[in-house]
């Protein structure tokens, strides 16, 4: 909300040389946020004063009509000749009276204006709009001021047009409806600076006449539980809204449309009480407040025709709906530029009503703000009284002397306050009476028990000696946000400054440090980064064509994807079911910032919807939900494994001066798998790489890895269909596994460390191709026996020699026993029968043998 | 005298003359001091030192003299000898250091050729943040808690007092799921903020509960330099008996330290949110802002509201707790001086290599 600094003050008594950064600071401490605070003094500089047209030649010969205007700007221009001024605006007379600026002003935006030559004539100034002072953004001609204003040629223009104002732009909380109005922010800042406040909305009204204004039927009295009117006829339709009014609206972004309308816009900036006047001649018969039928018609001021449901309400007369309650107005009986005879309506509605209501026909009004957040229920008759006087005293006419009141509002349940309440939840130590004395500050009715227990001894089973302890809060009529004991205990802690909160460090019970889940996440993100790989994190959001391009099967337990009902972008309205896709996606974005070798990696969710379930079961919040009741619910949710991916391209090992670069490949990738195996202590014997075909990778070049049988991922290079279809360069690897399906590390027993030498034993096996040295090494690790300290492949070879079809795969072998040094002989026949064993399972033999 | 009647070579015997013996010495020493390397010096050895040198054929020479000739003749050939090796071993250490010292120059290499086989990788520092926090948290005796980011309507909104139609709802520009057919609803959002993890933790756990939550969230604001729909926050939570707001606050002033040093410290302003009551945000003293010391907006916190606790099983007459949170990007812009929250999000790896593989 905007307002002016002037227009408070007439609430609330703020010190005349209240400086900027104090205002701002009192509003922030408050709990108001404030957006802007603009000082209007400051905006423009040098001579703006009021002018007086005294004569207009019409410039002719130019694209557009240009006024030249000589200006009598009394002694301000330190001649008092008449200012010569070239004007391109064309809705003044002379006689009228206008601001002008003089050579050497400056006006906001840095525009400094001096003596020119321009249209053929010298321009001494310029004539002003509203935009050109930084006023709002009338910029549909020069501001001519109004008959009532009373100022003479010279005078500062400042004051006349509101440039002596500073204006606040505040952001208020949703749970204070009532600082949307001068009416709050000025009791908030009384409260602040501790200055006296004038309630605008507890000045005298006249109560409701047993004679109705008008005749209305409230049918739903929970939707609108109060409706009050009154009638004001004859007023004249020419007068038009006096400036200091159209002002104060400019500057809280209020368009002024009629004085009629321009008065209920006004009051609900004042008071918030949002209001609404009807045409009186332009409805018919008696008023009915209900709810809207399903499928009914009603178009709104905005000249949108709304269609609607059983859950708004509308105010109709004998020609059906008229108004779409609470949020909008409707053509049909909208006040027009001829009307005389107006119906003032504030009325109090049902904040849950009108937030669905605006949210469904997203009219976000600036009424239905109010409601949503709160209005004071006892502000209807002060609002219509404020309104019937304004409007009479600037346009005349007749108040109707009948007053409709329909008042259903229910008193407000006291808040029972345990008067240590506040010290306890706080740690500050408050006394009853500072608990009390603050809550009536916010306007609160408090009665201490002990009191309470004077006036009314038939309240049985209040101990007399903890009586005085205890609190009965009536909160005020304009504050529905507090209606719990915690709701005070802030009020009395905002109130009494947050600054005065003691720092205290509350001792936690011993913990047990990170889970074995958490520090595994960790060692694999650490261990990716030190083989050279970058964290990336990717927005989860695909497209649903990204299963295509990745080639993934019909049946692809990766196509069902949860899907967003209002994604950000249409075209990705899925969440992933891989890390791949948007990995890939910020591979490609870094080669296209030209980067070449890119090895990027993540860590995240992944979502898989939860077949054949429904919405969850409603559940409350008066208490906990039963076990079976959020485990049901919680069946809905989607399952969120974490995985981890790498994706890389170009040379992992970078050329040099010491030699040529490495190309990332299939290999690569499933060393990275490893790694992450290997970091999450995992043991290498319950790790088993074996070949798969599986989408979007390379069919002859991916592997699956499984940990203790069970598959937890896949690496190699990708299909080279799928690179083509995302355009991304040949050799393009990945991995990706579920983290989420990795067994908890085992307790590693210690291994035994023999002391005796070893023997080490090369053999160089001879295989089909197709036979995995995997597997190979298996069959010698089981053959050998206990013997066996390590295996490892050094060499793969195939030539003409060893025939087509045929592969050569060297072995190192290291034999060892715990207790002695191993006999040569021991040693061979450990070896022999490795190769045996190889050699029954995959026809291996012994290179040269 | 009388001499062995052994074959006789007089020149040999004059080898036991002291000045032979003496003479031995000197062109030894000469011999020595003219080898250049180690390898001219052993060379040398077997003319000076061998079998068939001076001085070994001088020890020879001994036995063929008169028993009491025996001892001083000995004694002055060892003597000659002792100082043939000496001169040698003297001689070998030089060269032999000149020799290392020769290898050390020629084996000299340009120590400054870059040597970046391995690029380096890098943690996001989102991550690192993320933990780093947590570790902060947890050397404090919480424990670190996580959910979902697909989540329940409930934990997200409801069991944190923010009922369907309550305006601080629309506040939070939510991601709905989309609802099964037939579904008017799904129940399920992405989630706000990290606090859907309050209501899982006190709906599973007992107090006291001290927890930390790192995590995702997710907002529908178009990514530009200041928003993204996807970032992350932490948040605490505590529920104990006899929490305050003085707990809260000492809790954030000890974190504010941790995290920006002993000059940082906090501040507070009234707030609104619906799962906190009293509810404040909180402006921390950063010092080494990259603009001047100064206040920077920081988070939100406040004490449970008492209906949470009551939504979450827990008896709020028995128990109070307080909970705090803060934007981790946000965090890391004014830490780092990050300018554009885009980098943070796009994975351009200039960006993250900046960060290093993180501590």
């Amino acid at each position: 909300m905007r307002v002016s600094v002037s227009w408070l003050r007439e609430c609330v008594d703020l010190p005349a040389d209240l400086p900027v950064e104090d205002l701002e600071q009192a509003l922030v401490d408050l709990g108001i946020e404030v957006e802007s605070i603009v000082d209007l003094r400051a905006t423009v500089t040098g001579a703006l004063v009021v002018g007086k047209v005294l004569e207009i030649e019409e410039l002719t010969g130019f694209k557009k009509p240009i006024r030249f205007c000589r200006v009598d700007v009394g002694a301000a221009n330190g001649t008092g000749e008449p200012q010569e001024i070239v004007c391109g605006a064309r809705n003044f007379a002379p006689g009228d009276r206008v601001v002008v600026i003089l050579p050497g002003g400056v006006l906001p935006g840095g525009f400094a204006i001096g003596a020119r030559k321009t249209y053929g004539r010298n321009s001494h100034g310029m004539i002003c709009s509203a935009k050109e002072l930084g006023l709002g953004d009338d910029h549909s001609g020069i501001i001519v001021l109004p008959g009532d204003v009373k100022a003479l040629p010279g005078d500062d223009a400042r004051p006349v047009v509101g440039l002596d104002d500073v204006v606040v732009e505040v952001e208020i909380t949703p749970d204070r409806g009532y600082a949307l109005s001068v009416r709050g922010i000025a009791r908030e800042l009384a409260h602040a600076l501790g200055v006296p406040f004038r309630d605008p909305g507890l000045v005298p009204a006249p109560a409701g006449t047993a004679e109705p204004a008008y005749p209305v039927e409230v049918r739903d009295t929970v939707g609108c539980d109060r409706f009050a009117a009154r009638m004001v006829r004859g007023i004249d339709p020419t007068v038009s809204t006096p400036g200091w009014m159209r002002q104060r609206l400019t500057v809280a972004g209020v368009r002024s449309i009629s004085l009629p309308v321009d008065v209920t816009n006004y009051v609900m900036l004042e008071l918030g009480q949002p209001m609404h006047a009807f045409d009186a001649d332009r409805i018919s018969g008696p008023l009915v407040v209900r709810r809207a039928e399903a499928g009914e018609k009603l178009t709104t001021l905005d000249g949108v025709a709304r269609t609607l449901t059983a859950e708004d309400m509308v105010i109709c007369d004998d020609s059906g709906p008229i108004s779409l309650a609470a949020v909008m107005g409707g053509e049909t009986s909208e006040v027009l530029a001829s009307t005389t005879d107006v119906l003032f309506e504030a009325a109090h509605w049902d904040p849950v009503m009108v937030g669905r209501t605006a949210r469904r026909h997203k009219l976000f009004s600036e009424a239905a703000k109010r409601w949503e957040r709160g209005v004071d229920p006892a502000l209807a008759l002060v609002a219509v009284e404020r309104a019937v006087r304004l409007l009479t005293e600037h346009a005349g006419g007749t108040a109707g002397a009948e007053i409709l009141d329909l008042d259903h509002v229910r008193p407000r349940t006291p808040v029972t306050l345990p008067a240590g309440l506040p010290s306890r939840r706080v740690g500050v130590a408050y006394s009853p009476e500072r608990v009390v004395s603050l809550l009536e500050q916010v306007g609160c009715h408090v009665t201490r028990g002990a009191d309470r227990l004077g006036e009314d001894p038939g309240v049985a089973g209040v101990p007399a000696a903890g009586g005085a302890d205890v609190l009965t809060v009536v909160p005020p009529t304009w504050r529905p946000d507090l209606t719990d004991p915690a709701d005070l205990v802030e009020e009395v802690v905002r109130l009494d400054g947050y600054d005065r909160v003691p720092s205290v460090l509350p001792t936690a019970p011993p913990g047990r440090g990170l889970t074995w889940q958490q520090r595994r996440r960790r060692a694999v993100a650490r261990s990716l980064a030190e083989r050279g790989y970058v964290e990336v994190l990717a927005h989860p959001f695909v497209a649903g064509e990204l299963a295509d391009l990745l080639g993934l099967p019909a049946d692809d337990p990766r196509r069902p994807a949860v899907r967003v009902a209002n994604p950000l972008s249409e075209e990705e309205p899925l969440l992933r079911t891989a890390l791949l896709g948007p990995l890939l996606g910020i591979l490609k974005r870094n080669l296209g910032r030209g980067h070449r070798d890119v090895a990027v990696y993540e860590i995240g969710a992944v979502f898989h919807p939860r077949p054949g379930v429904g919405a969850p079961p409603a559940m409350g919040v008066d208490r906990q939900p039963t076990a079976a009741e959020f485990a049901a619910a919680d069946a809905v949710v989607p399952d969120q494994p974490r995985h981890v991916a790498v994706a890389l391209t170009g040379d992992i090992d970078p050329a040099g001066w010491w030699g040529a670069g490495r190309p990332a490949g299939w290999a690569d990738a499933v060393e990275a798998a490893r790694a992450v195996l290997a970091a999450a202590d995992i043991p290498a014997d319950r790790v088993e790489v074996r070949a798969a075909e599986y989408a979007p990778w390379h069919p002859g070049r991916c592997a699956e890895l499984l940990v203790d049988g069970a598959v937890v991922g896949h690496a190699g290079e990708l299909h080279p269909a799928v690179l083509a279809a995302l355009e991304l360069p040949r050799r393009t690897s990945a991995m990706e596994l579920n983290l989420d399906a990795l067994p908890p590390a085992p307790v590693a027993p210690a291994p035994m460390i023999s002391g005796f030498p070893p023997a080490l034993i090369d053999v160089a096996l001879v295989v089909d191709e197709g036979v995995p040295a995997a597997e190979v090494q298996r069959a010698l690790v089981e053959g050998a026996g206990e013997l066996l300290e390590g295996v490892r492949l050094f060499d793969v070879y195939a030539s003409e020699q060893l025939g087509a079809g045929r592969r050569s795969l060297a072995y190192k072998l290291t034999f060892r026993a715990p207790d002695r040094t191993l006999t040569v002989e021991e040693a061979v026949a450990a070896r022999d029968a490795a190769v045996a064993r190889a050699g029954e399972r995959f026809g291996a033999t012994l290179r040269g043998a | 005298m009388t001499y062995r009647n052994d074959p006789y070579d007089p020149k040999q015997v004059a080898l036991l003359a002291p000045d032979a013996l003496d003479g031995a010495v000197a062109d030894a020493e000469q011999a020595f001091a003219a080898a250049a390397d180690p390898d001219a010096l052993t060379a040398l050895r077997p003319a000076h030192l061998g079998d068939r040198s001076p001085v070994s054929l001088a020890r020879r020479e001994i036995g063929a003299l008169p028993p009491a000739a025996k001892s001083d003749a000995g004694k002055r050939v060892n003597e000659a000898r002792r100082a043939i090796e000496a001169a040698y071993a003297a001689r070998a250490e030089v060269l032999e250091r000149e020799q290392a010292e020769r290898v050390l120059v020629t084996e000299r290499v340009d120590v400054t050729l870059p040597y970046d086989r391995r690029p380096r990788g890098a943690r996001h520092p989102l991550s690192v943040l993320m933990e780093q926090i947590s570790d902060l948290f947890v050397g404090m005796g919480y424990e670190v808690a996580e959910g979902p980011e697909v989540e329940l309507e409930w934990t997200n909104f409801d069991a944190l007092n923010i009922p369907a139609d309550h305006p601080a709802r629309g506040l939070m520009d939510t991601f709905h799921i989309a609802p099964p057919p037939g579904a008017e609803s799904s129940g399920l959002v992405l989630r706000t903020h990290t606090s859907p993890v309050q209501a899982r933790t006190m709906l599973t756990r007992k107090p006291p509960i001290y927890v930390v939550v790192p995590g995702r969230v997710y907002r529908t604001d178009e990514l530009d330099a200041t928003h993204a729909p996807v970032f992350h926050q932490v948040e605490g939570l505590v529920v104990d008996r006899g929490i305050t707001m003085a707990h809260l606050r000492g809790t954030l002033d000890h974190f504010a330290r941790a995290m920006f040093g002993e000059g940082a410290k906090t501040r507070w302003r009234p707030h609104y949110f619906p799962f906190t009551e009293p509810s404040a945000e909180f402006d921390v003293w950063f010092p080494e802002h990259r603009d001047g010391p100064r206040w920077v907006e920081w988070g939100g916190c406040g004490m449970v509201n008492p209906r949470v606790l009551r939504a979450c099983g827990i008896d709020p007459e028995t128990y109070s707790g307080f909970a705090f949170g803060m934007g981790i990007d946000r965090t890391v812009m004014f830490r780092h001086g990050v300018s554009d929250m885009r980098d943070m999000a796009e994975g351009d790896v200039r960006f993250t290599r900046a960060f290093g593989a993180g501590a």
